[in-house]
């Protein structure tokens, strides 16, 4: 007789061999890693939350210090490897395989294990596309969360950053698993139900509260004439050009800048309420002189941003909010917005080749993507016109039938063509497939494929991809914006002005973008100072971005 | 330290009167340029000074494209380089040929 319930018995086990340390569905911080060690078992899948924000760090530190010989070959299907703890993990055997999305921090050391084969990767995804697979084929068994605060049902408070939580609880719950939570405080009553309780099994008094990194805020002060004048391109050869207003922000300092510009270049350009008006976007500190100047009608998030809680609660009109008044982000339905609800996404990258595909894998980092894999992506899904999407997909197509034609959506690639230390961003082969070789992978992780790109901006102009009809047209319209790298200095000049002529190419005084303009005074704001000023004195900056 | 000098040959003067300007700072990925009218209305010279040896085709190609976009005619420039990135020098460059316009 067929067995149907093999799943719920091994869960039933699971949550038995774990009540015995707990009181009630609560266990406190001393007693994680007997509690992790009595509820996993060898090979299972585990998710460790944490993504580009927010981390279960207590439940990290729990993890990496089980005991080998009890929890091994585990396979982390986990956004982020942020914390040094989900790499020692695989140091010591605890785990074995990794499918994964961002590495930022973790790049450097990230690299050399894969090189050294400590890591069997499955993939370096987009978080949208994990997240597909947790109800597909990647489902964990064991889910570690983090939340600030429950009550002793397990009702779930994640704030502000709540981020993944709502998509891997889902997963995990509803498929025979089993959810812990990490939370700041237990509370007699949460301020808000972000997780039912009955869909977490242990509540972990955290000895601390969990880690959040202030990724998105960008000083100005550290902002340059370059990126100024690479943000001017944007705005007037782009954002006005295509009357650009549902748009997605990367996290560099060029977008930032965009941001900044908003309410004095754009002003004065009278672009005010035309673009730039609805957002996928986290609550970037730049982004204030523009809502408070009146430019923003409303932003969704993928997750907070330290310090900018107040600020946010005092303006429910713009941010989507809880009852209780704080932030609701929530990171599956954000990139699904940037999916298919934005006409642009514009984001800056390490290395571009010829053809326009883009990595931030280099010989000795693996950065891993977030989710500019999704948001840069052309949705062939997408059914619903926008000026914006119509304008960019009959650039593209030039004949046909126009009521058959689909739309394009803008992807566009704002970089300096000289990263830090005179690297080039322009290059003949991406390092990613030299990766791809040498760790065995069957695919390179190219972060932004080329024939999803249809603009570069870089100091030296626009090139509109696209209008390219051929790949010579498209590698000379990328050499031509290239810069003094050794493949901008290998263009054929004579093709590159007769993609020049035909608007292919446009350089800022094609633009009528004045050098002498490109000045920090045009900066809405010009230190993160200006940016408490600007919010009424409600953004509270963390204390490393305080320097008064 | 590599001190390299670039002459080139103009079609015209650079318009304006502006006697010498200075624009821009000595600092790490910076530089400072100093601009003087100085020369024959048909000559422009860049000398420049920087800590960092071995980027002079790069150079040669800054300064060659700065002269044939602007015609710097009369002008001899002086950079003090601070290693500043060939999109700063070129977009200094520019910013210096403006203000002597003035």
């Amino acid at each position: 007789m067929a067995d149907w319930h093999s799943e719920a018995r091994l869960r039933d086990e699971r949550i038995a061999a774990g009540r015995v340390l707990a009181d009630g569905k609560v266990v406190p911080a001393g007693a994680a890693v007997d509690l992790l060690e009595a509820i996993l078992r060898p090979g299972d899948r585990v998710c460790l939350e944490g993504d580009n924000q927010k981390q279960a760090d207590c439940l990290a530190r729990a993890l990496a210090a089980c005991d080998p010989a009890r929890v091994h070959d585990l396979h982390m299907v986990q956004s982020g490897i942020v914390l040094p703890e989900h790499l020692d993990v695989f140091e010591t055997g605890i785990a074995k395989r990794l499918d994964y999305s961002y590495s930022g921090p973790q790049g450097g050391r990230i690299a050399k294990m894969l090189y050294g084969g400590q890591i069997q990767l499955g993939a370096v995804h987009t978080y949208l596309e994990l997240f597909a697979r947790y109800f597909v084929d990647l489902t964990p068994h064991v889910a570690l969360i983090a939340g600030v605060s429950a009550d002793r049902e397990g009702n779930l408070y994640t704030g502000p950053n709540t981020e993944d939580t709502p998509t891997v609880v889902e997963a995990t719950a509803f498929k025979n698993g089993v959810v812990v939570a990490q939370v700041n405080a237990i509370v007699d009553r949460v301020p808000r139900v972000d997780i039912p309780g009955d869909r977490i099994d242990f509540v972990v008094a955290a000895d601390k509260p969990f880690y959040v990194e202030p990724l998105f805020t960008r000083d100005p002060a550290a902002m340059t004439e370059t990126q100024i004048l690479i943000a001017m391109m944007a705005i007037k050869g782009i954002y006005a050009e295509y009357g650009v207003r549902r748009l997605n922000h990367g996290i560099g300092f060029g977008t930032a800048a965009i941001e900044l510009l908003l309410p004095t270049y754009g002003e004065r350009l009278g672009l005010k309420g035309k673009i730039a008006t609805h957002w996928a976007l986290n609550p970037h500190p730049t982004l204030i002189p523009a809502i408070e100047s009146g430019w923003v009608s409303q932003v969704h998030c993928f997750g907070s941003e330290v310090g900018m809680d107040r600020y946010i609660r005092a303006r429910p009109d713009v941010f989507f909010t809880g009852r209780d008044g704080s932030l609701r982000s929530n990171r599956a339905f954000c990139q699904t917005a940037g999916l298919y609800a934005c006409d642009l996404f514009i984001g800056a990258t390490l290395q571009i080749d010829l053809a326009g595909h883009s990595s931030t894998v280099t010989r000795d980092r693996v950065a891993g993507f977030g989710g500019a894999p999704n948001m840069g992506s052309d949705p062939h899904g997408r059914r619903h016109p926008s000026d914006t999407w119509m304008k960019a997909g009959h650039e593209a197509q030039g004949t046909g039938d126009p009521m058959l034609m689909r739309g394009r959506k803008l992807v566009v690639q704002l970089v300096e063509t000289f990263g830090d230390k005179l690297v080039p961003t322009f290059v003949e082969r991406l390092d990613a497939l030299e990766l791809a070789r040498r760790t065995g992978l069957e695919l390179a992780p190219v972060m932004i494929y080329g024939d999803d790109v249809t603009h570069i901006v870089t100091e030296e102009g626009i090139a509109n991809l696209l209008l390219c009809r051929d790949a010579d047209e498209r590698e000379q319209a990328i050499r031509g914006v290239a810069g003094y790298t050794e493949v901008g200095r290998g263009r054929d000049r004579a093709k590159v002005e007769a993609l020049r002529a035909r608007g292919v190419i446009r350089r800022p005084e094609d633009l009528g973008i004045e050098p002498l303009d490109a000045d920090r005074a045009l900066l809405a704001a010009k230190s993160i100072k200006d940016l408490v000023h600007w919010s009424g004195g409600l953004y509270e900056p963390p204390a490393k971005f305080r320097n008064w | 330290m590599e001190s390299l000098t670039f002459r080139h040959a103009t079609t015209k003067a650079l318009p304006g009167a502006a006697p010498h300007a200075i624009t821009g700072v000595v600092a790490s990925g910076n530089l400072e340029i100093l601009l003087e009218r100085v020369l024959p209305p048909d000559a422009c010279e860049v000398a420049v000074e920087t800590p960092i040896a071995g980027y002079g085709a790069v150079w040669a190609a800054v300064v060659a494209d700065f002269v044939a976009r602007v015609q710097p005619g009369g002008l001899r420039i002086s950079i003090n380089d601070g290693g500043a990135r060939p999109d700063t020098v070129s977009l200094r460059l520019l910013q210096g040929a403006r203000l002597m316009e003035r």
